[in-house]
């Protein structure tokens, strides 16, 4: 009986085989996305998931790929788990035709396990303002990319954010500031940081962990309540943020002195807490809502041929734009692959170079209808990080909108360089790596 | 007829006591390594390796060291995440602080230092049992994943608190890091899983395995013909968090390379070995093996005939491979209480017998 059901499963599968492997005559650039509809942090999974893979449908629907070459883009699940990851990489980085030419892992805990052996296999990973921050440096991480902005640079901003509010840098002396993180890697990445910063400005700095995956946070808010940081920073990730905030309002902390990392400023994040949540404020490198080109493209070439990823009414949310924007610099960056290299097949290791060469700026982004939608991006051979810049955004919670509040910061250069210097630096010394020379 | 035993006579009590009593077994088995150790390197791929066979291996470990103690020992355990941290901790130690150090001693001392810390944590088990003992243990795992969380000297004070294991060679081969081969570092696995499958194997069926039995069985009675529980029960624990800790420290080393406390070893991870030893079967060697192969490729499987096979969406594979991997576990759990070892005991004698009903 249960042979005969393997069998018959196998046998499907044989004959399935053929005609999913489609008739690969013509050349495709095989975009892998590691995404997790599923598990616990499937609630900001699937958001940026449907806008990472719309924007290649729509490449493909509209220009017939990039430069006329089909876009293979092909989902595998990983419900944020670290082994399901790898077996994710593992299966799919030899993808026929091209081999994967990027990654977007969107899980710091699967960036870390790709970072020696996507380098080893020569395939550029693109963790979009997430990962290991001082992958920045391209001379110890040559394939490791993580522009726009990273951590680091976004807790500087915090940091310059909270001290304009104050009304000085020199105001931010004995002033308190807590941290909510997710007691990951992942949360604990703007520690050092902030204590450089706290060490510099002399703030007070609180560190307050939040385990997986931070339904429970009665605890933390309490010690919030009983020490009364004037300002609170969170990390967060999945349902923690949505607790947090529902938390921070119980407690009546000003929204509008709790800012949230990019990755806890999302829709999902605030509208559990409903009007209490108006006024809080997060991290931002693009505009959220659907009013640019791209979107009514989407719509137009994608949604109505029914071939949409999720549902058209929520087109334009925060973690949607997220997820079309990091398929809009990787599609640039393989775009630019194919002008240095003058190719129309180009190969992971050629992609990494269009990586390198990457620049959209404003006018590029003006041509690809997402005028004003972020900030123009330079990238190098030592500089994997862009320009680092931050805005703030604010929740209203009457219209049910983000908007910017802010400005696109520049963060604290000089620490934050500082302290990407160092750890690549242990990172090379640990690998026996040799940091390359870029000219 | 499958099993032609005639004319195999034991002589002498050395083959009346051996492993395989068995001509045909022993050929089975040998085969069955030859394979393993010579026809697979020359197929083995990064995807094979990475996903498959070094995951396999891996859980394979520590399910004989959970079958250890759980299963021949009757001391049910929920530390079993917590003590493969151990294990990969120490051996982030070991290696990044003596440089010089032979790696395979740097893992067998991992595993004598997760024993050390095993002992500690098996302590209550001269006290208390069951249920109770499963919550002191599952003490043990909360508490060892928050140590190396917090504790920065532990993760040698990286910013994040991820530990990442530094390329290491044996015989001038490397078998750390993403220049380590697929065949190095699956032949690495493979051999450390044999050698200890096959000592297991033997203490079990020795003086130290039967006492264990016997306090698994009735500790009370035990206790009367001479058994001394805590001798019992603590070289039970040590064994075990040998066992466990060389898993971690290749899970952590050889498989995946880099490992963060709260996702590489949390409560999930003694829940998965613990089914992995229920399914395959309490008390038996072959049925780590057997466990770990069903807990390990079924999912995988399931996942390539649902996705590749079928053209599922991900999400929607992923919810019915959940689904149908607990189905599946409750029908062989319903077919065969004792696990999948004691299914293949059933078959082999019905074999042994075929064609004839008696």
């Amino acid at each position: 009986m249960r042979l005969k059901l393997l069998t018959k499963a196998l046998a499907v599968a044989a004959v399935a085989m053929p005609l999913t492997a489609a008739v690969a005559d013509a050349y495709e650039l095989v975009i892998p996305a590691t995404v997790y509809r599923t598990g616990p942090y499937a609630p900001n999974g699937i958001p940026f998931a449907n806008g990472y893979g719309d924007y290649y449908k729509m490449l493909n629907e509209r220009d017939g790929g990039i430069e006329g070459v089909k876009i293979k883009y092909l989902e595998c699940e990983t419900a944020y788990n670290t082994k399901q990851g790898v077996e994710c990489y593992e299966n799919t980085k030899a993808t026929p035709p091209s081999g994967a030419l990027a990654y977007q892992p969107l899980s710091t805990g699967i960036t870390y396990q790709l970072i020696p052996k996507a380098t080893e296999d020569k395939i550029p990973v693109f963790s979009m303002g997430y990962g290991r921050t001082s992958a920045a440096n391209g001379k110890v991480f040559p394939y490791i990319f993580n522009f726009p902005a990273t951590y680091w640079d976004q807790a500087s901003v915090f940091v310059k954010y909270i001290g304009e509010k104050e009304g000085g840098m020199d105001k931010l002396k004995g002033k308190k500031i807590a941290l909510v993180y997710h007691n990951s890697a992942y949360g604990k990445e703007p520690i050092r940081t902030l204590e450089e910063l706290s060490k510099k400005h002399g703030f007070e700095l609180q560190l307050l962990a939040v385990d997986h995956p931070g339904q429970e946070q009665k605890a933390t808010w309490l010690q919030v309540r009983r020490e009364r940081p004037d300002w609170v920073l969170m990390w967060g990730w999945g349902v923690m943020n949505q607790v947090a905030v529902k938390e921070a309002a119980s407690i009546r902390f000003p929204m509008d002195h709790f800012i949230g990392v990019w990755w806890s400023g999302s829709e999902n994040d605030v509208l559990p807490a409903g009007a209490s949540a108006n006024g809080y404020l997060s991290g931002a490198f693009h505009a959220a809502g659907d009013n640019y080109r791209a979107h009514d493209d989407i719509k137009k070439f994608v949604y109505d041929k029914g071939m949409g990823g999720g549902d058209r009414d929520r087109i334009g949310e925060v973690l949607y734009n997220r997820g079309l924007v990091a398929a809009m610099w990787t599609s640039e960056a393989i775009r630019t692959a194919m002008r240095i290299h003058n190719t129309k097949e180009p190969t992971s290791e050629q992609v990494r170079d269009g990586f390198e060469a990457l620049n959209v700026d404003a006018k590029r982004l003006a041509v690809l209808g997402l005028e004003g939608f972020t900030y123009p991006v330079k990238i190098s051979c030592e500089n994997h990080q862009g320009p680092g810049k931050v805005a703030l955004q604010q929740w209203d919670a009457k219209a049910k909108k983000w908007s910017f509040v802010s400005d696109f910061y520049e963060p604290d250069h000089d620490v934050v360089n500082a302290l990407i210097a160092e750890d690549s630096a242990n990172f090379a010394k640990e690998n026996n790596i040799t940091p390359r020379t870029c000219n | 007829m499958f099993y032609r035993e005639a004319g195999q006579f034991k002589t002498s009590y050395k083959a009346d006591q051996a492993i395989f009593t068995i001509t045909q077994d022993r050929f089975f088995i040998g085969l069955f390594l030859i394979v393993a150790f010579v026809v697979v390197p020359f197929f083995i791929n990064d995807y094979w390796a990475n996903a498959i066979l070094i995951h396999f291996l891996v859980y394979a470990l520590a399910a004989l060291g959970l079958n250890i103690l759980t299963g021949y020992c009757g001391q049910v355990s929920l530390g079993t995440g917590g003590f493969m941290a151990v294990g990969a901790y120490a051996s982030y130690k070991l290696v990044t602080s003596f440089p010089e150090m032979n790696f395979i001693v740097a893992i067998l001392l991992s595993g004598g230092i997760t024993a050390l810390v095993g002992v500690v944590f098996g302590l209550p088990s001269l006290r208390i049992k069951g249920f109770y003992l499963a919550v002191a243990t599952l003490a043990a795992q909360f508490f060892l994943v928050w140590l190396f969380n917090k504790v920065g000297w532990f993760f040698n004070y990286s910013p994040t608190g991820m530990i990442v294991s530094p390329p290491r060679e044996i015989f001038g081969f490397l078998v750390t890091g993403p220049e380590a081969s697929p065949v190095v570092r699956y032949l690495f696995c493979l051999s450390f899983v044999t050698v200890f499958a096959l000592a297991a194997k033997n203490i079990v069926r020795g003086r130290v395995g039967r006492s264990w039995m016997a306090i698994r069985d009735m500790d009370i009675a035990a206790e009367l013909i001479g058994i001394r529980p805590l001798e019992a029960k603590l070289t039970a624990f040590a064994v075990s968090s040998f066992y466990i800790g060389v898993a971690g420290a290749l899970y952590f080393n050889v498989w995946l390379g880099t490992a963060e406390p709260t996702e590489a070893f949390d409560i999930n991870q003694s829940f998965f070995v613990l089914f992995i030893v229920i399914i395959g079967g309490l008390g038996s060697i072959m049925g780590s093996f057997m466990g770990a192969a069903f807990m390990v490729l079924i999912p995988i499987t399931l996942k390539t005939i649902m996705v590749d096979g079928m053209g599922f969406a991900v999400g929607a594979a992923k919810h019915a491979e959940v689904m149908l991997l607990g189905t599946l576990i409750i029908f062989f759990l319903i077919v065969e209480p004792h696990g999948l070892a004691r299914l293949w005991q059933i078959l082999k004698e019905k074999l042994r017998k075929w064609p004839f009903p008696y």
